[in-house]
């Protein structure tokens, strides 16, 4: 590890070395977020002016006025990422902490294959999973977009692994208090899990915003697309419509944007947690 | 021993506290059996079957006739191909990176927080948008070939050109993926205590000295994680190459990768039993990969 105190050479050297970089991690988003305000010529003119000359908002008011689907698509992705999200969250809990906390028949197999279920890689699920879903008519379907995706196997085991860690009292207390198990998860365990719900909140939010590989193998429809495939197939309609396609690309990194400031501390967090501490 | 004894003399306690056990594990059991633990097993029912989907669903089996044609198949070897040289070159370029990302932050330079959230931007960013923005960034006539212009360097026809397609994406993936390492170095170097270091220095160790036999040594497990998790992450190539290529892994099968190639196998050429044998193949190089460099990493457990 490099310590440096003071204003030496090596230290100019190093904010050169980090200015350097965020220009190289900032100048797509800003060209991107720069063409989204620039009318069709000025973009195919070649100029690279990263302020538009002629400032328009022509281009968002075409995608959310003109485009049909994009005001659909956008609901679909937010209505689905919500839900995937928010039953993570109590189903997650609720496993991992039946797995920490509570005593039941059967409880080691259970947990060896849920941490079983962790190593299987997507790719051998994905094509029975279609199949199944098309056997129970859930193709197309929002059901079929969230159901298969509501609970997850790495954050039962991560919270697992932090009601493991809880203190015990508190529980106890309110069960003499006469709250039953599902009281004692509701007001005591869930209020103090918040900082891991809340990295989960943000790992699993992104996960399906993002998410392309799902919905494009059961999704057909485009009324029922999702934000990444209709901004895939909108570049195909409006093939060289560079303005269109980047100022649909900013609305659909806006939600994910907001998501990660507000949530980034505990983001961190979490990160810490995961990154390999003994 | 109390509790022990009340559960041992009171089997009504016994029976509730496995059903609010049950209650709290149901829904996990559910989906995860339905859609992991009934996928896999009806996955190896598929790959040995010749699949009909014409209106019903008819299975033949076949045996082991999709795994003898993976061996035949050209596209398999080129889909092959093309991933493990995505991940030789994409996974090794973005662990340097981060890690080189990570000691520069954490050199004791200021604003260390806002550095770290302006970098991970890329990572907290869809790949369909990412895609999007660079597709255009590497047009014939784009930024990219405008600054290599200005450079007075040669340009490309990033999209178009077989030699240099699939690079294009990796420039982007170890763009966007680096901060992600980087962030897990960064939170892995803020637990090497500092009187490792302060000892070191009163042995008379140069900082580069300390990186290289502190540092380095006590980032190993670290490593073996972001490497596993940058192979298992890179072999799984999809949605960049599908949105390049529109879908077909062109041009000249340059971006066709093995996750393409099974989604081709089921959606255009409606094999499901042979693309579920190319998911196993997918599988198995993974395992055996992340085998061996447990191997080389010593068996580190994280």
């Amino acid at each position: 590890m490099i310590k440096i105190s003071g204003l030496s050479w090596l230290k100019v050297l190093l904010y050169i070395l980090l200015t350097f970089y965020a220009i190289v991690t900032l100048i797509p988003f800003l060209w991107a977020l720069s063409a989204s305000f620039k009318p069709l010529t000025e973009i195919v003119s070649g100029e690279p002016n990263f302020l538009p000359k002629n400032f328009t908002l022509d281009n968002y008011r075409q995608i959310f006025l003109q485009e049909p689907l994009f005001w659909r698509w956008l609901f679909n992705s937010v209505a689905i990422a919500v839900s995937v999200t928010l039953l993570n969250l109590l189903l997650n809990s609720m496993a991992g902490y039946a797995l920490a906390r509570l005593r039941f028949v059967g409880k080691r197999f259970w947990f060896f294959l849920i941490l079983a279920v962790l190593a299987v890689p997507t790719q051998i699920t994905l094509i029975p999973t279609f199949l199944i879903l098309k056997a129970i008519g859930w193709l197309n379907s929002y059901q079929g977009m969230i159901v298969p995706s509501m609970v997850n196997a790495t954050f039962i085991f991560m919270m697992r692994q932090f009601f493991v860690n809880f203190p015990k009292e508190l529980e106890e207390a309110a069960q003499l208090d006469g709250l039953n198990t599902f009281g004692i998860f509701r007001h005591i365990v869930l209020p103090l899990a918040k900082p891991a719900l809340a990295a989960q909140a943000v790992f699993v939010f992104m996960g399906s915003w993002n998410n392309f590989l799902l919905p494009i193998v059961i999704l057909f429809d485009p009324e029922m697309f999702t934000l990444p495939l209709g901004l895939n197939t909108f570049k195909g309609q409006y093939i060289s419509y560079w303005n269109y396609i980047m100022a649909a690309s900013m609305v659909f990194t806006l939600p994910a944007l907001g998501i990660y400031a507000f949530f980034n501390r505990y983001f961190i967090q979490s990160v810490t947690f995961t990154g390999g501490k003994g | 021993m109390f509790e022990i004894n009340r559960r041992r003399n009171n089997p009504r306690w016994n029976i509730r506290e496995d059903l609010a056990g049950y209650m709290f594990i149901m829904p996990t059991i559910l989906v995860l059996g339905t859609f992991v633990v009934l996928p896999i097993l009806y996955a190896v029912f598929l790959s040995l079957q010749k699949v009909q989907l014409l209106g019903g669903i008819e299975y033949e089996f076949i045996g082991f006739r999709n795994f003898t044609q993976l061996a035949e198949d050209e596209r398999v070897w080129i889909a092959l191909r093309n991933t493990a040289q995505y991940v030789a070159i994409v996974v090794p370029t973005q662990t340097v990176l981060a890690l080189i990302l990570a000691v520069t932050l954490n050199s004791g330079i200021r604003g260390k927080n806002w550095w770290r959230i302006l970098y991970f931007l890329p990572t907290v960013t869809s790949s369909t948008v990412l895609t999007l923005i660079f597709m255009w960034i590497y047009n014939t006539d784009g930024l990219l070939n405008d600054f290599l212009t200005f450079m007075g360097l040669p340009t490309y026809n990033w999209l178009g050109d077989p030699a240099v397609a699939l690079k294009g994406i990796m420039i982007m993936n170890i763009w966007s993926t680096a901060p992600f390492f980087m962030v897990i170095y960064l939170a892995a170097l803020q637990d090497i205590p500092q009187t490792l270091y302060e000892a070191a220095e009163l042995d008379g160790a140069n900082e580069w000295q300390q990186f290289i036999h502190i540092t380095l040594p006590l980032l190993k497990p670290v490593t073996f994680f972001v490497v596993a998790v940058g192979v298992i992450g890179t072999f799984q190539l999809f949605d960049q190459s599908y949105i390049f290529s529109g879908g077909t892994g062109g041009p000249n099968n340059a971006t066709l990768t093995v996750v393409l190639l099974i989604y081709q196998s089921v959606f255009r050429n409606l094999q499901m039993g042979y693309a579920a044998a190319i998911a196993f193949l997918l599988a198995a190089v993974i395992i055996a990969i992340t085998l061996i460099q447990r191997r080389l990493f010593g068996g580190e457990r994280i």
